[in-house]
């Protein structure tokens, strides 16, 4: 059963189409990475998703089960979002944020807290969390947002079943933690989470995306594996910029290169 | 906690007759036993008990309520007046304070026997009225916007003071000075009727808004975050402002505007406890209760045997602690 799956997905909340006729389908343990120029509707893809865009045509299935036969609370089980912008300006410790992740579930505090271990370790701010979130900085303060996120879907075992959003999640991030993020990421999907990553960073977007997706004014301009994808036209087509496509020295990934 | 118990007794031997501990324990016993002869158990039992326990469970209700709207509009300085109640219930008790004395006459010995005056009556309707004009402003098809709500309560207690302005410029002297010390707010009309009604009330709100403490915690991240953690968002948004409208609105109804409660106890609790909403609400409930109790005490002490309204003293100890507030938020973590 696939983990998403779009059929002809129009939105249009304000009268012009921000999405027009989108259709893919992603299985669990698949990474797909959203790309496109500003505004191309990447972060409303990942709205519609989550439900916060009532759709214009067309319909999805979250998990096989229409997106509209879903109650609240059961999908907020298996579907997390993490979103650009924090509005949290409340002085709450960083463990209080990510156990906020677990309010969905009605695990208990001795699971709660063994999830809490756990994504501390994955977001690499074990030594942040009795700290106020107020008081962190921005990359603190993603990585923290990162592990409430992953405690809302988190498993031991098997994530199977579980459906994750991310909206430019490396984005503050330095470079110790970028990789940090991304072997998360790849760790989640590789106990069976499906993953729907908006990035602009292409070589993030080919280290871990298993298919890629590419928006233009709302309207699907490619989506296959990034080795088929990424093509000096393809750059020049969507994004009008000028690059050298190279093989990486160590993976068998193409690196993007400005020329 | 045993601060309660002690704002209390302290409430009930301060006055204009100060009486001992030992003569409030005696006299409150009398009354227990229905004994009202001696003059220490008729003002401890008809005067004072019943005015300490209003204020004590009118300010528990404004704690609460604070916390409440603070949590929903995300915003610690959000304050319950902020959905238009205070302000609509102050224009519906001048109404009835300029119309009734004309027109209306004959009704009010209707509502004497249940207590309330038809000005709390007034109010109170006011009060509910100008909520829901906020609610119905911020409501579209897309849900409730707390960013429109939190301007249209603005507005609301624009035109609600205007129009209360208008009464006033039309009202004789004696009307003006009824609407001012109602403003004012006081405990002064304390009786046991006023003190169930409020407990019920409050009762109903104090076992309400506990139930939202999970979503409070999870709107603080946002509204769609919370939304995506699986919550009713614009459900939780009603019911709230359901209850802190009644709650608020009862306590305007029965003693007035009293200023700063709702705003700057969740913020002392806040201080103390930080902003978990399952104990920072009782919290708040707790010492809303000691402040205006406190508050109230003072309010009869400071030029026995007259009373001050106990809007000023809320105030006159409720301004400097917010400017200070407002000036060192950043040492606790407090942003925006």
């Amino acid at each position: 059963m696939s983990a998403l799956q779009l059929n002809n997905v129009t939105v249009a909340p304000w009268g012009i189409a921000l999405l027009e006729d989108i259709s893919f389908t992603l299985q669990p343990g698949e990474v797909l990475g959203v790309i496109g120029p500003n505004g191309a509707g990447k972060t409303t893809l990942l709205n519609t998703i989550a439900g916060d865009i009532p759709l214009h045509d067309g319909e999805f299935l979250v998990h096989g089960k229409p997106y509209r036969e879903w109650d609240r609370r059961s999908l907020a089980k298996t579907m997390a979002y993490l979103q650009q912008l924090s509005l949290l300006n409340f002085p709450y410790t960083v463990e209080e944020v990510i156990l906020l992740g677990r309010s969905p579930h009605d695990t208990g505090i001795t699971r709660d807290s063994e999830i809490l271990e756990d994504v501390l370790q994955l977001a690499d701010i074990t030594d942040l969390r009795d700290r106020l979130y107020t008081r962190l900085s921005g990359g603190e303060k993603q990585r923290v947002q990162l592990a409430r996120v992953f405690s809302q879907i988190w498993q031991k075992n098997t994530m199977e079943g579980t459906l994750l959003l991310l909206d430019e999640p490396t984005a503050a991030l330095d470079i110790q933690h970028q990789q940090g993020t991304t072997d998360a990421i790849k760790e989640l999907a590789g106990k069976g989470c499906a993953i729907v990553l908006v990035v602009h960073d292409f070589n993030v977007a080919a280290s871990l995306a298993t298919r890629l997706l590419a928006l233009k004014n709302g309207k699907q301009v490619a989506f296959g594996k990034p080795l088929d994808v990424f093509t000096e036209k393809f750059f020049t087509d969507v994004f009008a910029a000028d690059v050298a496509i190279v093989e990486h020295p160590s993976r068998s990934q193409p690196m993007i290169i400005s020329r | 906690m045993l601060l309660l118990p002690l704002g209390i007794t302290l409430g009930l031997s301060f006055g204009a007759v100060p009486l001992s501990l030992a003569e409030v324990l005696k006299a409150l016993a009398e009354t227990i036993h229905g004994d009202t002869r001696s003059q220490n158990s008729l003002i401890v039992g008809q005067l004072r008990l019943p005015r300490v326990l209003l204020a004590a469970v009118m300010g528990a209700g404004l704690g609460m309520s604070g916390a409440a709207m603070q949590g929903l509009f995300r915003n610690p300085l959000a304050d319950p007046s902020l959905i238009g109640v205070t302000a609509g219930a102050s224009l519906g008790a001048a109404l009835v304070i300029v119309l009734g004395n004309t027109l209306l006459q004959g009704s009010i010995s209707l509502f004497g026997y249940v207590g309330l005056s038809l000005i709390s009556v007034g109010a109170f309707t006011g009060g509910l009225i100008a909520v829901f004009f906020v609610y119905r402003l911020a409501s579209s098809g897309n849900g409730t916007s707390v960013a429109t709500m939190l301007l249209a309560g603005i507005a609301i207690t624009a035109l609600t003071g205007a129009l209360g302005s208008l009464l006033e410029f039309y009202s004789d002297n004696q009307m003006l000075r009824r609407i001012s010390m109602w403003k004012m707010g006081g405990l002064d009309g304390a009786n046991y009727p006023r003190l169930w009604l409020a407990s019920v009330v409050t009762a109903g709100v104090l076992l309400a808004l506990p139930r939202y403490a999970k979503a409070l915690n999870a709107l603080l991240l946002g509204e769609s975050e919370a939304r995506h953690l699986g919550i009713n968002v614009d459900r939780v948004k009603l019911a709230l402002i359901i209850w802190v409208a009644i709650g608020v609105g009862t306590s305007v109804a029965m003693v007035g505007t009293i200023a700063f409660v709702g705003l700057v106890v969740p913020h002392m609790m806040r201080m103390l406890i930080g902003p978990n909403h399952i104990y920072l609400l009782p919290a708040s409930a707790l010492a809303g209760a000691i402040l205006l109790l406190l508050a109230d005490t003072l309010s009869r002490l400071v030029i026995a045997p007259t009373e001050l309204p106990v809007g000023i003293i809320t105030a006159i100890i409720g301004v400097p602690f917010f400017v200070s507030l407002l000036r060192n938020r950043h040492h606790y973590g407090m942003q925006g």
